[in-house]
């Protein structure tokens, strides 16, 4: 196992532990911590896969606004500090079933696959990947209509937020 | 290391997403548990992207779209919980279901 | 002189592979001990900068200051450091222990881990990213989330009405400040510090000074001292966010406000003021380290200055300077500059010329922003109803 496997490993182990605390631990603001831990993990994956640029952006738009969202919207949605009853609901065993049956099909599939065996090419002879993306973002031969229909969306979202959050 | 190493832990994250989403009752957490699935989503793209040809750079620019769709869906979402927690008192998913059947 | 940073860094590459450890086994312990060097300087740093801000204050306001330990009061901070070290430290009954534990780590984290993409010199630095500017709004982003632990694990009323007062201002400032950021990034045209302080043959202060000024603000706001010191306002909520913490706790707080003010000085004096650039410094290393230290320290200087001098602002007057006034000027300093510098580019414009177009840009968005503003105050002012000037106490009329 080289170094960069073994740190794969870890940072990987770390996500999966956090992800599977958010969704079990029944205290909600814990449960948001660990939600950012998992957020935090998925950068580190991004780092890994030499996208640096994406990475800092996962920690800016997941960890800097909508935990941070989150966390606001728990503590605004509850009377007193602690959670009661119970926080799963009654088909909960159904749920689990079918999620382990996702992963177990996705796994068997994935390994299946000729794209398995794929190795990274060489990113050393790359040219920088970020003025690449931006440059791709604008123009019109490639992303910009992508681009610019997600940023109507986000002001659409934005106004409907506000809209409906409003205390009339 | 393996496309495959990428793609089946993408496949763990977005499982245990999909698990919180079916499994919790707290509106907010079923909102955390789409976060988790997004963002096996945004790995799976950005190893594509890594592992095929860096050229192109769809990968990347998918995946900024992923973000922008998903702090939308935080806002909507958050501000409906917010909303739905004035009214009726609860964020429990199985307890608003006024508009059942 | 060659480099002396280079030779020690190969100096002590060379100790590492003489002892058989393999390339890359000296590269990870190289980095680890750089890391070591540069948050134990950081942490030093805050230790005279207690000192150098109490004499400030002292000065600032007409009294000696620290002046009874050691010469010059040199020795203060020393005292109380043995003092909070020495402290109790008190966990509340109720509190979340182990994410109230947490907090102060993380926030400390926050500041410390802005330091790893600021140049020192051309060659010193922790990690030379090419995208740096985003990398310290992203660091940022983890001491929002840290006063929200400290103030929900706290289990106070008062630290959590901290914590969410320092939120909304952390993240409402986020925006202005971003987009200030954005302006040297479009000047050099690249997010890399150290290609931005490479671009500045002119400072940026010529070409952008009203997006220095509103870093300045901007940062001081995320920092969240004084006059934007609503989020510990001792008269309304007690201490904010770190209300239940005591003892060496308390201090790591306190050690990260003190380090993220200087960190604003050295940020303000890389992206604004040239960094380690100054005559010379390109031959001699030392120097450059010498010029991006007194450079990081008007940056400081000025921040505590206004610190000094400025009342608190109200809730409702932190959130209207923001969002009605911060945020629409930078936008149009922005998409102005943007535009501005496209047609100089075109016309092959560079250096001195370049930045002196710039600096007649922002004087006229300057002047027209204080032309509006005028008329905005002088139709609230038509709005007011006039009242006769009423006289607290009357003297009695003499028969």
């Amino acid at each position: 196992m080289t170094g960069l496997e073994f740190v794969f490993v870890l940072i990987a182990a770390l996500t999966l532990f956090s992800a599977v605390m958010v969704v079990t631990t029944p205290n909600m603001v814990r449960a948001a911590l660990w939600l950012i831990l998992a957020l935090f993990g998925v950068a580190g994956t991004f780092v890994l896969l030499n996208a640096a640029f994406l990475a800092v952006v996962q920690v800016v738009v997941y960890i800097g606004a909508i935990a941070v969202l989150m966390i606001f919207a728990i503590m605004l949605t509850r009377k007193v500090m602690k959670d009661s009853g119970p926080q799963t609901n009654s088909t909960w065993g159904l749920a689990a079933l079918i999620a382990a049956a996702l992963f177990g099909g996705l796994t068997f599939a994935l390994t299946r696959s000729p794209a398995a065996t794929l190795m990274a090419p060489d990113f050393s002879t790359v040219s920088d990947p970020v003025a690449e993306l931006g440059r791709a973002l604008v123009s019109p031969q490639a992303y910009v209509i992508p681009f610019e229909v997600a940023s109507v969306l986000l002001l659409a979202a934005m106004i409907g937020a506000i809209y409906v959050a409003w205390k009339k | 290391m393996p496309l495959s190493w990428y793609l089946i832990f993408a496949a763990a994250l977005f499982s245990i997403g999909l698990y919180g989403v079916l499994s919790r009752r707290n509106a907010v957490a079923i909102l955390m548990g789409i976060e988790l699935m997004l963002n096996a989503v945004n790995i799976n793209l950005v190893a594509f992207w890594r592992y095929s040809d860096l050229a192109s750079i769809a990968g990347q620019a998918f995946a900024v779209v992923v973000f922008a769709v998903a702090a939308a869906e935080v806002a909507v979402g958050l501000a409906l919980v917010i909303a739905v927690y004035r009214r009726r008192e609860t964020v429990a998913a199985d307890e608003i279901n006024l508009m059942k059947w | 002189m060659g480099d002396p940073f280079a030779l020690i860094s190969q100096w002590f590459t060379n100790l590492l592979l003489g002892w058989g450890l393999s390339e890359s086994a000296a590269t990870v312990i190289r980095l680890l001990v750089g890391a070591v060097i540069l948050a134990t300087i950081s942490m030093l740093t805050v230790v005279v900068l207690i000192w150098v801000e109490r004499k400030l204050a002292g000065r600032l306001q007409d009294r000696p200051g620290p002046n009874r330990a050691g010469k010059f009061g040199l020795l203060q901070p020393i005292a109380d450091m043995i003092k909070i070290f020495t402290k109790e430290i008190v966990t509340p009954a109720q509190a979340d222990k182990t994410i109230f534990h947490l907090a102060p780590v993380v926030f400390i984290a926050s500041v410390l881990l802005m330091w790893v993409v600021i140049p020192f010199t051309a060659t010193v630095m922790g990690a030379n990213l090419n995208v740096a500017v985003l990398y310290v709004v992203a660091v940022g982003a983890f001491g929002v989330v840290a006063v929200l632990m400290a103030g929900w694990s706290s289990n106070n009323k008062f630290a959590l009405l901290g914590a969410f007062r320092a939120v909304a201002q952390m993240v409402s400032y986020e925006v202005p400040m971003v987009l200030a950021l954005m302006v040297p990034v479009l000047l050099a045209r690249s997010m890399g510090l150290t290609d931005i302080v490479n671009a500045q043959s002119v400072w940026f202060i010529v070409a952008a000074p009203i997006a220095a000024v509103i870093f300045l603000i901007t940062s001081m706001a995320e920092v969240g001292r004084a006059p934007f010191d609503l989020l510990e306002a001792e008269s309304e909520i007690v201490a904010g966010y770190h209300t239940e913490y005591s003892g060496m706790e308390f201090g790591m707080f306190y050690v990260a406000e003190f380090l993220h003010v200087w960190t604003i000085g050295a940020l303000l004096g890389t992206l604004f003021l040239g960094g380690w650039r100054g005559p010379g410094a390109e031959t001699y290393p030392l120097l450059g380290i010498l010029y991006f230290y007194i450079k990081t320290f008007i940056g400081y200087f000025i921040v505590t200055w206004i610190r000094l001098s400025l009342p608190r602002i109200r809730i409702d007057q932190m959130l209207a300077f923001n969002w009605k006034f911060l945020t629409p000027l930078i936008l149009v300093v922005l998409i102005f500059t943007a535009i501005l510098d496209k047609v100089l580019e075109v016309y092959a414009v560079s250096g001195w010329g370049h930045a002196l177009s710039m600096l007649a840009l922002n004087v006229v968005i300057g002047w027209a922003t204080v032309q509006a503003l005028k008329k905005v105050e002088k139709s609230r002012q038509r709005r007011r109803p006039e009242f006769p000037p009423r006289p607290v106490a009357v003297a009695p009329k003499s028969e």
